[in-house]
């Protein structure tokens, strides 16, 4: 048929095979056989890495063992803590059931100890075994244990380094470990941290409406006791959008209460981003803020304006209000979390923020003295590893 | 035909779509009042924002030329569009809405875990998307000239022009909205003029669709011919050529045009040389070879693989289901856009059949995506028809717009996502770089044929995302080098069979049929390439694939998802 048509299409699939190509990194043969040999070992390191970053583990151990074998060249490698074998990788299986017994006294003396191996099958290479302690922050928590025909002087050293390269693994993931905790602590916090102000002022508010409004009070109460209830609830780690604006919507309810008409509130809710995943209590700790900057420093009345929109692959949220706004240079204090104040809530968002998405999604605030403030969010609507109930 | 109505419709449609882009979302959702804001997107307002979206140029211009040229095979592909819907309400619409993803590139690492198969899966989205874009363009082009005479880059232009600003410009924010408008809007520049068409039809003693004679001229007409025109003469003819000096035509192969032809009334159509001339009855019945199709059987089973199997990983359907609050109301929406579906494919066909008996100059010229277009001028005539004429352009340009935002969303997203990641950071830039892509494509090749691009997609989309997502969704032992293998080979097995089919590798015979319609062997050999390098691999099954499918597959209601 037409050449001109068959080159056409001939670009449309070639295109984005060499944009893959070179997004992939084609591999191509480089350097000496030093420079491959360290290569080797580099890469086996980090294969190893990433399961022994969830801890010292049956699971963890059972996939790195494999790299960690290969790293050191020997028969066999086991792994233990101070309790059983963890895993065992490579030849001689029938020597597992005794190797945690091995290890007992490298576990005591927290010392490296080399070991022969009686075995009644000739053609077993488990003769011996070095026998090296995993130590995190001077425990002994478990044992890497090579096994060869003969144990030199090589196998002892480059033992004794491969050990010391998981227990540092080991540490990180004890870093990991709290740095997630310390997070989860913070969002426990920020939960226990209805203000007291707030709680104080929408009671008032409410007793102010209990003779002339009965049905409206108890409506207002039974949104608060909504409001408490989803603030103070332990839910896991992510919630929607819709459920993350209703506690919103409920806490301003409650503003509008005591504020009247001096709080107005314009809502603009794309419903494409309805179920995209959040992480919960994201954007209460910014409307929060915005109520307090819009109003309650002083001035007559307030817009607080709560947007989420549709942006590709992306939602774009954005919370902005019209009050007396604040210096930019504090803020940037208060993100870097040099600076505390009322604005400890935004930082833990943001820091947040960061932590699930990277460093690209933390929070965007547009403000200055006299111009109120926007807060603009971005979230991806999926990310690995982030799901709402 | 009055082209001042042609392009105030065109118009009145391009500043209806930005509008409602710019202005929808703000008038319909600015509010205090939290449950009207954050009310979840109906089943019926979501499959009216799918069928919008799905239904492009090929579905309003195009299956009525194949209909009208091709005869009753051709109704495979309206069924086979509207059937890819139900294989992916019972096999893909819920556990897809459950795992969370977004596009297949997220499906695809959230069940595999790598970023390799990630990446492929973002380069075929972007290749997909590139490749029905093209059609879409051409059509715009082809409409823009059948009607006001416009040169036919000025169409495809227009149309690049306008989605790359309202996507750019944030217009597509209000995605659903806009799309279900244009689902309508479409459904009824369809719908009406049919209605005329059929009185008009009655009216004319509805002669017989389907007799023992081949297409006649019913009234002394003249044909503007572009450029010349290898043609079949079927019985000894007298024309009236440009000059005005009769020219008599015997039968056999004759060169016509450039220039205008008059046939005088009752003529037998001269069909252009890719067309066979077949008779009303061989027309009307399935599997006949009508039109000169060869291996009309393959050829069917294939169209319906690609077109049930295809629709399931077309990027801007997939989209649309996010916007479903869970795995159940996904499944409610799918059976909605069925319904909506299987009304508007009733309507090309139609035309189709019509134009036979009072357009069949189409079948001389070549350009039977036209078909649509040319009815209401020669069937109704006066102002009504052009008013039916500008309708049905204002239809057609919908569906350019609609379908190319939608692809241009969906491309524009996975190239700053994946592809371009460090290049093209900002999303406009990217939509840009998106759009530019195809229209020079477009522009390149005018003579590319509409639909084979477009079976091109769908046959791609059935060889690639469908046993991924069918396998991913389904089967335990999918593994990443697996699925990796299976969109390689696949991939590769329809992009090279479209590819020799436009190179003219083959011209005739089984391997003709066997490249121009690939999904039959890619589909296949793409499944089992994927079960047998999964089976060989083994070990590198994802750990926690057990908690990855009760995610997919528990009801939400049960809530056993954590």
């Amino acid at each position: 048929m037409d050449a001109l048509a068959v080159a056409v299409v001939a670009v449309v699939l070639v295109v984005p095979g060499v944009v893959l190509w070179r997004a992939v990194g084609g591999r191509r043969a480089f350097g000496t056989t030093a420079e491959r040999a360290t290569h080797a070992a580099l890469h086996e390191a980090s294969l190893a890495s990433p399961p022994l970053r969830a801890g010292l583990t049956v699971d963890a151990a059972t996939r790195s063992a494999g790299h960690l074998r290969a790293l050191l060249g020997s028969a066999a490698v086991a792994m233990t803590d101070t309790e059983r074998l963890l895993a065992w990788d490579g030849t001689g299986q029938h020597h597992a059931p005794v190797a945690h017994d091995l290890a007992t006294d490298a576990l005591q003396r927290g010392r490296t100890t080399v070991q022969r191996v009686t075995c009644g099958d000739p053609d077993c290479p488990v003769r011996s075994a070095v026998v090296c302690p995993l130590v995190l922050d001077d425990r002994v928590v478990g044992t890497l244990t090579a096994y060869d025909t003969d144990a030199g002087p090589g196998l002892v050293r480059a033992a004794g380094e491969v050990a010391r390269w998981v227990s540092g693994q080991l540490e990180l993931a004890e870093l990991d470990e709290s740095r997630s905790r310390l997070a989860e602590a913070q969002v426990r916090a920020l939960r226990a941290q209805i203000s007291p102000h707030f709680v104080y002022n929408a009671l008032t508010a409410i007793a102010s409406f209990v003779r002339t409004d009965p049905e409206r009070a108890r409506e207002l109460l039974l949104e608060f006791a909504d409001f408490t209830r989803y603030s103070s609830q332990t839910h896991g780690e992510f919630t929607t959008l819709a459920e993350e604006l209703r506690s919103i919507d409920r806490y301003l309810l409650l503003e509008r209460a005591r504020f009247g008409e001096r709080l107005q509130v314009v809502l603009r809710v794309a419903p494409e981003v309805l179920p995209v995943a959040v992480p919960d209590l994201c954007l209460q700790p910014l409307v929060e803020n915005a109520v307090q900057h819009g109003l309650e420093h002083g001035r007559g009345r307030g817009t607080v304006t709560v947007v989420a929109e549709d942006d590709g692959a992306q939602c774009r949220i954005t919370v902005e209000d019209d009050g007396v706004g604040s210096d930019p240079e504090r803020i940037r204090a208060v993100l870097a979390g040099t600076a505390d104040g009322d604005s400890i809530g935004m930082a833990n968002v943001d820091a947040r923020l960061r932590a699930v998405y990277g460093d690209d999604h933390g929070l965007l605030v547009e403000t200055a003295l006299g111009a109120g403030t926007k807060v603009t969010i971005r979230v991806p609507k999926w990310h690995a590893g982030v799901s709402a109930p | 035909m009055n082209t001042s109505f042609d392009v105030a419709a065109v118009a009145v449609v391009v500043v209806l779509t930005l509008g409602i882009g710019v202005y929808g979302l703000r008038l319909a959702r600015t509010t205090s009042d939290f449950m009207v804001a954050s009310r979840a997107v109906s089943p019926l307002w979501n499959a009216s924002a799918i069928g919008g979206e799905y239904l492009s140029a090929a579905s309003f211009l195009g299956v009525a030329g194949l209909v009208y040229a091709y005869g009753a095979d051709m109704l495979w592909y309206p069924v086979g569009f509207v059937a890819g819907y139900l294989v992916l309400l019972l096999l893909v619409a819920a556990p897809l809405r459950r795992s969370g993803a977004y596009t297949v590139p997220d499906f695809a690492e959230a069940r595999l875990g790598s970023a390799a198969v990630r990446r492929l899966a973002s380069v075929l989205v972007v290749a997909i998307g590139w490749l029905y874009l093209v059609p879409q363009l051409q059509g715009a082009g082809l409409t823009l000239r059948a009607t006001t005479g416009a040169p036919a880059w000025a169409g495809a232009v227009l149309v690049a022009v306008v989605v790359t600003v309202n996507v750019a410009g944030g217009g597509m924010r209000s995605a659903t909205f806009v799309q279900a408008f244009q689902y309508w809007l479409k459904l009824t520049a369809l719908s009406v003029p049919a209605l005329f068409l059929l009185l008009a039809w009655q009216g004319d003693g509805a002669p017989d669709l389907a007799g023992p004679a081949g297409p006649v001229f019913r009234e002394t007409t003249s044909v503007r011919l572009d450029g010349p025109v290898l043609v079949d003469v079927v019985e000894r003819t007298v024309v009236v050529e440009t000059d005005g000096r009769d020219r008599v035509l015997e039968p056999g192969p004759a060169r016509l045009g450039p220039g205008t032809v008059v046939f005088p009334a009752g003529a037998e159509v001269p069909h252009v040389d890719r067309i066979e001339r077949s008779t009303g009855d061989t027309w009307a019945r399935p599997l006949s070879g009508a039109g000169g199709l060869e291996h009309p059987l393959y050829a069917t089973y294939a169209l319906v693989l690609a077109t049930f199997l295809g629709t399931m990983g077309l990027p801007h359907v997939l989209v649309r289901f996010y916007t479903n609050p869970d795995g159940a109301a996904a499944r409610r929406t799918t059976l909605v856009v069925l319904g909506l579906l299987g009304v508007f494919y009733l309507l090309p066909a139609l035309y189709g059949a019509l134009g036979r008996l009072y357009a069949p100059e189409l079948l001389l010229t070549g350009r039977t995506d036209a078909v649509v277009l040319a009815l209401p001028g020669a069937l109704l005539g006066g102002v009504l028809g052009d008013l039916m004429e500008a309708l049905l352009v204002a239809g057609a340009f919908a569906a350019f717009l609609s379908t190319s935002s939608g692809l241009l969303v969906s491309t524009a997203g996975v190239l700053v996502q994946d592809v371009l990641r460090g290049t093209v950071r900002d999303f406009r830039r990217a939509t840009v770089v998106a759009a530019v892509v195809p229209l020079l494509l477009a522009l390149a090749a005018t003579s590319l044929p509409v639909s084979q691009v477009v079976g091109l997609a769908f046959a791609m989309a059935a060889s690639t995302f469908c046993p991924l997502l069918v396998l991913g969704i389904w089967w335990r032992g999918l593994t990443p080098p697996g699925a990796a293998a299976g969109l390689v080979v696949g991939g590769g097995l329809s992009a090279a069979a479209v590819l020799s089919t436009l190179a003219g590798v083959a011209d005739r015979g089984w391997p003709a049929a066997l490249l121009a319609q690939p999904a039959a062997w890619t589909v296949p050999i793409a499944f089992a390439v994927m079960v047998g390098v999964s089976l060989a691999t083994r070990s590198r099954v994802p750990a926690g694939v057990g908690r990855t499918m009760l995610r997919l597959h528990a009801p939400e209601s049960l809530g056993l998802r954590r």
